[in-house]
């Protein structure tokens, strides 16, 4: 026996194989992926670590250049190290990689969360519940987000573990939109008549709004939240480059950027490495929440079904 | 034309609540954080005898309603402020007094404004010029090479954070090519040829990455118009096709594009900070980071109730254009 | 030289041939109707007619040629110049067929400067007058509003005028009041038949309904899977079909004018059937069963199967519905009162606005009354009642796309509480059977089923709950005249065995006399006339009634053409 949605699951998949780029940017993403869950492995093949310092592998005299061609890449230091510190720079960007994907995943989860259960209750609620959820909503979208999180991570102590404060800010000031969204699509679905019929065979509301009204919001919840993880990977960059998202000694692309303007002449791989990888992953989840969302798109799919007219069937 | 009056009145008040709402939570976010708040208020570098100044200024014995009333009322009719010797007059609207700098947050965000005003107002006409160009462009040459290319382009824009279009743009037009200096802030008013000249790679920083996510938005609201049924009718009498896209699905995307400028308004003020940052332009975000960086808290939150403001005003504004140019929305 | 010649069409979309080898000929000034089920192809055609599928990928082969320009070989330049100029398009749906942004004044000025070197001014004017013409009243200010501020029928005058700018000498309607109201319908229909009088084009007329193409036109040409069927004088095809599809497709045709053919309670219930109403609702008024009190309910109890057949099933009292609140406040429904027997069909009649839906969606609880009661056996409702079921319009949004049609269906029983898988699918098995579906079909998605598939699986779900009472909202109005022949039927036969009550709700009057005994007449919110449908149909008393009645289009052009005349002079009285 099939299970429910079991069609909507295989469609999707159908619809998504059948584009070249999504496939590719899923291929990178998963790839990213990887390396992040493997960023210990791999800096123990090189057999380097994120945080060593090397001062023997900068030049003193000349401000902390990187001795040697190319900012310093040799067969123990894969691609260099950094200026000043002389940190090995591989280990630091693959250990990057998992700081800017786990902030950015756990960010969209708490904005999922948030905004599903909002958005949910506000469309389900009474009229005075959706009044004040909705207006919640408006005020906290009004809200921006850069400044916010600006302001929020200066005040809270230092000693609250930075990646997970991150993430909780990202993902508390930002919501407001999925929430929008989840609660116009459950307003929608609501009215229409199978939901009536669910209501006429006498189920109560809870197994109503599981059954028949969450599936349908997941489509557009995956489309947005697809979306909604490059554009937290570019938030935290963004913070850590002000130098008050995720601090040292843990690395982060945005963070290794903040420097470095200064030695593009001496060392372009410092800027180019992280510069290069947020670019790669940025745009491999953009490809990729694009792709699904063409694989989702409700209006794509409505349009099979609502064609010119009243008369659309021939046969019983 | 009552009905739009009326619209027009019932988003302003819409808008005044909003920012009344803002202006509590920011207030409780906080002034009700838990630990010390006249310390982290004075900043790491306060003396004890400094803390208990500040914790009497702010009222902390007060129950926190009261001490929200303060602060509004600070905003409607000024206050005054003990610093140890003098006492300072902080004229309405007084968002607060800096103990790192005994200055008047007022004061201080009204003298770094127009920078920050001219970045984003500037690089909003040429987000706007470039990103519905290029969309329309798209629409029209849809399916060919010319399309494909800019769809590529865009993607990479969408793609590419402010801060490292920035970083490169100054690193190669700057130091490589050595076409501009750095960019040094220039009032208008003192001259408004370096004004322009200063700030244009800030402002391609900042408007390329917008102008990429409104190309995509125009393209988009372009084809779908294009599919509806009354682009049929017009083709059906004759009507070129130079004439539907630029008179049918151009106005179709007219409303969508006035929804994003509305809705990116408050990245964009986001990336004004790291555009700001970068090119070290005395505006609002970098004295908002260096306020950060000394956790100078009546400075971060009063910057942060005037961004709200500009954010909530840009919203309000977008709601009342978007009714204009889509006449069929219900106006409630 | 012909209007219209074309020769062995075909249009072929991929791998799917929608017209197939097609031919006719139109004359100068002369009426042809396409008359056709969904997917016959007969809207192809008439995007053929003006080259609207070139750059779109579809197929076209053998040879179109209209008011002497070759469609298929002229360049896009000449098409152009044919498009609107020498023939012009009405389409169904007129609110999607016009630019929401631009004032309808300033279109039909935009359409009449791509074919004339007409100033702004000049067109402008050119606009008002054809406005003028279709019957727009104030024509100079309501050429300033948009499309959304005219109601559905003046949407298409609108669209008419648009075709009538530059003087065509053919128009091409696709299906032009499928989307209107019946006595909007007739004075489009009427306009059309005017202006053709007037001006000597020709009509090319698309459309499913074949009253609609009785009314309007000289010729048919039937078409089904892309080719013709039967081609003639209206006379000939309606009159004396020669083809069996054309007999299938004519039989299929609710009549208005011909009585209900069995009638389910004169089976179910032989006794008294005549005097029921009346007797029934002097007993309900009598006994006042709601007044009993509670600890005489159990000796009431045993008398109730006595009873049963004069107690109301469903009965609604003093219903009244608003939406919205202050200004925008409107009554969808004042002060309804209805009783439903056992076995019995109660239609319920009117045009878009009338109040019909909301009344049904307040018969099984859907939404609830702002005043006044309904009532299930003589016991007031809270919420839902299980036993008051829906069949509802749209095959679509009625079905759950992410559930198996058994899943669906199982609903009722599951929430009943019965748990045994096995009993629960032989049940739906069951139904899905009786329905005239297959028991496999169980594990099937609704998109893997037509339009009459799914109203089907909807009755099944309905019946699975055992229900006293069916109310069906626009049933069969969504499908096809054959299907809806079969689905109307079903309900019938469900109605004869299990001695349902049903409330079928529709906006088309000949489907309601086929199956209803009793018939209400909804009109803003209220209903005007109610009795037994042959009554209201064949001596309506309320004046409403009666015009509704004479805008429904007759099979046959002879009463057509009466009917028309009818109109023009209640019109000009």
């Amino acid at each position: 026996m099939s299970a429910p949605g079991a069609s909507g699951a295989r469609q999707f998949w159908r619809r998504l194989r059948t584009q070249r780029a999504a496939l590719v940017a899923a291929a990178v993403v998963a790839l990213l992926v990887l390396v992040a869950l493997a960023a210990p492995l791999l800096t123990a093949i090189e057999g380097q670590d994120p945080t060593t310092y090397h001062p023997s592998l900068v030049d003193s005299a000349r401000g902390g250049v990187p001795i040697g061609s190319f900012g310093g890449v040799s067969a123990d230091h894969w691609l260099g190290v950094e200026p000043q510190t002389g940190r090995d720079l591989f280990a630091r960007l693959v250990y990057g990689a998992r700081v800017s994907l786990g902030v950015a995943l756990a960010a969209t989860v708490v904005q999922v969360v948030i905004g599903v259960v909002v958005g949910v209750a506000a469309a389900l609620g009474n009229r005075w519940v959706d009044q004040l959820l909705s207006r919640f909503t408006d005020i906290i979208v009004a809200m921006p987000l850069m400044i916010m999180s600006l302001a929020l991570l200066a005040i809270v102590p230092s000693s609250f573990p930075r990646p997970v404060l991150v993430a909780l800010v990202i993902g508390l000031i930002a919501w407001g939109s999925i929430a929008k969204i989840v609660r116009a699509q459950t307003l929608t679905l609501k009215e229409l008549d199978y939901v009536s019929a669910a209501r006429l065979s006498g189920w109560g509301s809870w197994r109503i709004a599981r059954r028949e009204l969450l599936p349908g919001v997941a489509a557009p919840v995956i489309t947005y939240a697809a979306l909604l993880v490059p554009a937290n990977i570019t938030v935290e960059a963004a913070l850590s480059f002000l130098g008050v998202g995720v601090k040292p000694p843990t690395p982060s692309w945005g963070q290794m950027l903040t420097a470095a303007d200064v030695w593009y002449q001496a060392a372009p791989q410092y800027l180019l490495l992280p510069a290069g990888a947020l670019f790669v992953t940025v745009l491999a989840l953009t490809v990729l929440g694009d792709g699904v969302r063409t694989a989702l798109d409700p209006r794509a799919a409505s349009r099979l079904h609502v064609g010119t007219g009243r008369k659309r069937e021939a046969k019983a | 034309m009552n009905g739009f009056g009326g619209f027009a009145l019932r988003r302003l008040v819409g808008a005044v609540v909003t920012l009344f709402a803002i202006s509590v939570i920011v207030y409780v976010v906080f002034y009700a954080t838990p630990g010390n708040v006249a310390q982290i208020t004075c900043g790491p570098r306060c003396s004890p005898a400094q803390v208990q100044q500040v914790a009497e200024q702010l009222h902390l014995d007060d129950p926190l309603y009261v001490r929200y009333w303060h602060f509004l009322e600070g905003l409607v009719a000024g206050q005054d402020y003990s610093t140890g010797t003098a006492v300072q007059h902080c004229s309405a609207p007084c968002l607060g007094l800096s103990y790192q700098s005994d200055q008047q947050v007022t004061a201080l965000i009204l003298a770094k404004l127009p920078v920050s005003l001219s970045l984003v107002f500037g690089a909003m006409v040429l987000w706007l010029v470039l990103g519905v160009g290029t969309g329309v462009l798209s629409a029209w040459r849809r399916g060919r090479l010319t399309e494909r290319l800019l769809t590529g382009i865009t993607l990479a824009g969408v793609a590419t954070p402010v801060f490292v279009i920035g970083l490169v743009l100054m690193i190669v037009v700057c130091g490589q090519l050595r076409l501009l200096p750095f960019p040094q802030y220039v009032a208008f008013t003192d001259d408004p040829e370096q004004w322009a000249w200063n700030l244009l790679l800030p402002w391609l920083s900042l408007a390329l990455i917008e102008a990429a996510a409104f190309a995509r938005l125009t393209r988009a609201a372009m084809l779908e118009t294009l599919a509806e049924d009354h682009i049929r009718t017009f083709r059906a009498y004759g009507v070129s096709e130079r004439s539907v896209i630029g008179r049918h699905a151009l106005r179709g995307a007219f409303a969508p594009v006035i929804a994003l400028n509305a809705n990116n308004f408050g990245s964009a003020v986001g990336g004004a900070v790291l555009t700001e940052t970068l090119f070290g332009l005395p505006g609002i975000g970098q004295e908002l980071v260096h306020a950060v960086d000394v956790v100078d808290l009546p400075v971060v939150v009063g910057m942060v109730l005037v961004v709200g403001f500009f954010v909530v005003v840009a919203n309000a504004v977008a709601d009342v254009l978007y009714a204009v140019a889509d006449r069929r929305v219900v106006l409630t | 030289m012909s209007l219209v010649n074309v020769t062995d069409l075909t249009v072929e979309f991929g791998s799917l041939r929608a017209v197939d080898g097609l031919s006719f000929r139109l004359e100068q000034g002369a009426a042809l109707a396409l008359v056709g089920e969904s997917g016959s192809g007969k809207s192809t055609v008439a995007s053929a007619l003006l080259g609207l599928h070139r750059g779109t990928g579809a197929r076209v082969g053998g040879a179109v040629e209209v008011a002497g320009v070759d469609v298929r070989e002229v360049s896009d330049e000449g098409l152009r110049r044919l498009r609107g100029k020498k023939a012009a398009m009405v389409f169904q749906d007129p609110l999607s067929s016009l630019d929401p942004y631009y004032a309808i004044g300033d279109q039909i000025a935009e359409v009449y400067r791509v074919h004339t070197r007409a100033s702004r001014r000049a067109a402008r004017a050119r606009a008002v007058e054809v406005l003028d013409r279709v019957g727009i009243p104030d024509a100079p200010r309501r050429s300033r509003s948009r499309p959304h501020e005219f109601s559905g029928g003046m949407r298409q005058r609108a669209l008419i005028a648009m075709a009538l700018a530059c003087g065509p000498d053919l128009l091409i309607a696709d299906e032009p009041t499928t989307a209107l109201d019946v006595t909007v319908q007739a004075q489009i229909l009427d306009l059309l038949h005017t202006l053709r009088e007037e001006t000597g084009m020709g009509l090319l007329l698309v459309t499913h309904d074949v009253g609609v193409a009785a009314e309007s036109v000289d010729q048919v040409l039937v078409m089904r899977h892309g080719r013709a069927v039967e081609h003639g004088s209206v006379t000939a095809v309606l009159g004396s079909p020669a083809q069996p599809y054309t007999r299938e497709l004519l039989g299929a045709v609710p009549r208005v004018d011909a009585p209900r053919a069995v009638s389910a309670v004169a089976e179910s219930l032989v006794e008294g059937a005549a005097e029921r109403p009346a007797e029934a609702s002097v007993e309900a008024s009598v006994e006042k069963p709601a007044e009993v009190p509670a600890k005489a309910l159990a000796k009431v109890s045993a008398k109730v199967s006595v009873k049963d057949r004069a107690e109301p099933v469903l009965e609604a009292t003093g219903l009244r519905r608003e939406f919205g609140r202050g200004k925008r406040a409107f009554t969808a429904v004042d002060d309804v009162s209805l009783k439903i027997h056992r076995g019995e069909t109660l239609g319920v009649v009117g045009e878009s606005g009338s109040g019909k839906t909301t009344l049904g969606r307040m018969l099984v609880g859907l939404l609830e009354p702002t005043a006044g009661e309904v009532r299930d056996d003589g016991h007031a409702r809270v919420g839902v009642n299980p036993a008051v079921q829906m069949v509802f319009q749209d095959p679509v949004s009625s079905l759950n796309p992410r559930r198996s049609v058994g899943e669906s269906i199982a609903d009722p029983l599951r929430a009943r509480g019965e748990s045994d898988e096995g009993r629960i699918r032989g049940r739906v098995r069951e139904l899905l059977e009786r329905v005239g579906l297959e028991a496999a079909h169980y594990d099937r998605y609704p998109h893997e089923f037509s339009g009459g598939q799914r109203q089907r699986v909807g009755i099944a779900r309905a019946l699975a709950a055992d229900p006293r009472v069916i109310v069906c909202d626009e049933p069969v109005s969504a499908l096809d005249v054959t299907t809806q022949a079969q689905v109307v039927a079903l309900l019938g036969e469900l109605q004869r065995e299990l001695g349902l009550a049903l409330v079928f709700v529709a906006h088309d009057l000949a489907v309601v006399r086929q199956v209803s005994d009793r018939v209400a007449v909804m009109r803003r919110g209220r209903i005007v006339e109610e009795g037994p449908a042959d009554e209201v149909y064949d001596n309506p008393r309320d004046p409403y009634t009666e015009q509704l009645l004479a805008a429904v289009p007759a099979l046959d052009p002879r009463i057509a053409a009466q009917r028309r005349s009818a109109r023009r002079e209640l019109a000009t009285a």
